[in-house]
């Protein structure tokens, strides 16, 4: 076999390279990130910490408020995002019948998953907190974080929509079932796992988001109960927000990596959810 | 009869409308974003003069004759997100090419697995470990007095964009035909000839939106910047504590009262502005890989 000329040879060798750095770089990023936070993080993870609210007299900084606000904040949210992302993808994939109104809502959807959250937390501060005068409050962060998953939702939805054969509709609206009917009987129960992915993903996003939250639904670490909490002007704190309180604010490090570690585990947990949901879609 | 019959098609049109509805939400959000926006960014720009406000290059909100100019923040968004995508964007490509085309099915399943998790890691995450080594490390490597400033913000951005450049990246990667490696390979060309002269320009609108997806991550990132971007509304240099377009919106809005708070504002309406315009492109390359 004739060997290919020096200069092909040169240009394989440095590629190769050049490929093997890049990689190296991800896998030490990804290693160094993941190391560290659990080196400095887990010494500090403790009941104590999960169990308690921040108290000058007590003497403890635990993080309770922030875990239920984080919980409130992702159910308060997905029972309104829900209906309304899973109706919006009904209608594109069922109902339109014109195409250019299925382009615009598209756009619209794509242009709302593109704003960053900043933006989402000022517009949310403008509409929710002021203009509908609830206050920096947990229900008003949620409401912000309706919009800005609002697109998830309706993508992951529609995908599974797409998925359902065309026979199962055709087949249900012969036997003289209405569209509703059908949309309920045999479209949704075959999209379920779409919606299922959806709403992980949506969880994901809330559990990471602190910019959108930071003047909505405000700083504060009391606990709240769940009556109170869709209750406006209930300010309170997520993981994310009281993790960049304590790091940026007060330079509390320790309580920071603290979080850290749990927002990692929440991630990683979210991560292999999503996972299991698409290979169940795929099957 | 009839009147099941009757009340079953109220039903129908009743959901006919709560559907079209939920649907045409998603349009209304867009608009009610955008009227807020203009509606109370729009003032103070008029205020000031839209030429003093883009143009001028000082900042000093609270001083006793403050000057509202935002050029130091456009910049430092505009430079970060270069920087950013500059160091980003090769290391993706590169890695995607790797996940894609070299790895064996177990390697690229764990690196892919790796890339996602990254994906998924909140970026206040990345704030606190950017505030914790990267910041020191470049205070003591370039032997400055602090080491929050641009460039530690660019090492940041550059993390935090990777993820999304690969999997779009690898996406379209996958996508090229086997056949056109195939007849590259019998052509006699090497793998890796292969790689760069063939699949790669084959994915190239893919991969372009994925640049650009990258942008739009890297332009409206907040939380992390602000944690190690120093926070000073300098002009931008690279070992220079500066400011970005998220992070003056943030860092003043706890605060701020009258034409200052209208000022942040208007720098919101400003980053709308460049979201929309990078949203724009995006769509015009997507849509010429569809037709």
């Amino acid at each position: 076999m004739k060997s290919i000329s020096f200069r092909r040879k040169l240009y394989e060798i440095i590629m190769k390279a050049l490929i093997y750095i890049a990689v190296g770089i991800i896998v030490l990023s990804f290693v160094g990130l993941i190391g560290y936070i659990l080196y400095r993080g887990i010494p500090f993870v403790s009941w104590d910490l999960l169990s308690t609210k921040p108290s000058l007299i007590r003497g403890t900084v635990g993080i309770l408020p922030n875990i239920l606000n984080t919980l409130y904040i992702i159910i308060m949210t997905l029972i309104i995002v829900l209906p309304i992302g899973v109706g919006s993808a009904i209608y594109l994939n069922e109902y339109a019948k014109n195409k250019r109104i299925v382009k615009i809502i598209e756009l619209a959807t794509e242009t709302l998953s593109g704003i960053p959250s900043i933006i989402y937390g000022l517009v949310g501060m403008l509409i929710f907190v002021q203009f509908f005068s609830l206050g920096t409050s947990l229900i008003a962060g949620s409401l912000t974080l309706v919009i800005m998953n609002l697109p998830t939702i309706i993508r992951t939805t529609q995908e599974s929509l797409k998925t359902v054969p065309n026979s199962y509709r055709e087949g249900s609206l012969a036997l003289g079932s209405g569209k509703w009917h059908m949309i309920r009987s045999v479209v949704l129960p075959s999209s379920i796992e779409g919606i299922v992915t959806g709403c992980i993903l949506s969880v994901g996003r809330i559990v990471g988001e602190s910019a959108a939250l930071l003047f909505t639904a405000g700083m504060a670490n009391e606990i709240i109960s769940i009556i109170h909490a869709p209750l406006a002007n209930n300010a309170g704190s997520t993981l994310s927000v009281a993790l960049y309180m304590y790091a940026k604010e007060r330079g509390e490090f320790d309580i920071a990596f603290g979080i850290a570690v749990i927002l990692l585990v929440l991630t990683f947990i979210i991560n292999f959810a999503a996972k299991l949901a698409a290979k169940k879609i795929n099957k | 009869m009839k009147n099941t019959l009757t009340r079953k098609k109220t039903l129908e049109n009743m959901m006919n409308l709560i559907f079209t509805i939920c649907g045409f939400i998603s349009v209304a959000f867009v608009i009610v974003i955008t009227v807020f926006l203009i509606i109370s960014g729009a003032p103070a720009i008029g205020e000031i003069g839209i030429f003093k406000f883009l143009f001028g290059k000082v900042w000093s909100s609270t001083s006793a004759n403050p000057s509202y100019g935002i050029l130091p923040f456009i910049l430092t968004s505009v430079y970060g997100t270069l920087g950013a995508v500059v160091i980003g964007v090769p290391i993706g490509i590169l890695c995607a090419v790797y996940i894609s085309k070299i790895a064996r099915k177990k390697e690229s399943a764990i690196i892919r697995s790796a890339v996602e998790l990254l994906s998924g890691i909140p970026s206040v995450i990345y704030g606190l470990v950017g505030m914790i080594i990267i910041v020191p490390f470049v205070r003591e490597a370039f032997d400055l007095p602090d080491g929050a400033n641009l460039f530690s913000a660019i090492i940041v951005l550059t993390i935090m964009i990777l993820p999304s450049v690969i999997s779009v990246s690898e996406t379209a990667l996958n996508a090229v035909p086997k056949e056109y490696e195939e007849a590259s390979l019998a052509l006699g060309a090497t793998k890796t000839e292969t790689v760069f002269k063939v699949s790669v320009p084959a994915a190239k609108s893919g991969i372009l939106a994925s640049v650009v997806l990258g942008i739009g991550r890297a332009i409206g990132e907040a939380m992390a910047v602000m944690m190690v971007s120093g926070n000073v509304p300098n002009m931008p240099s690279l070992f220079s504590s500066v400011r970005f377009l998220t992070t003056a919106v943030a860092s003043e809005m706890s605060y701020a009262s009258g034409l200052q708070r209208e000022a942040l504002f208007s720098i919101a309406l400003v980053l709308f502005v460049f979201i929309l315009i990078i949203n724009l492109f995006l769509n015009l390359v997507v849509k010429r890989k569809e037709h």
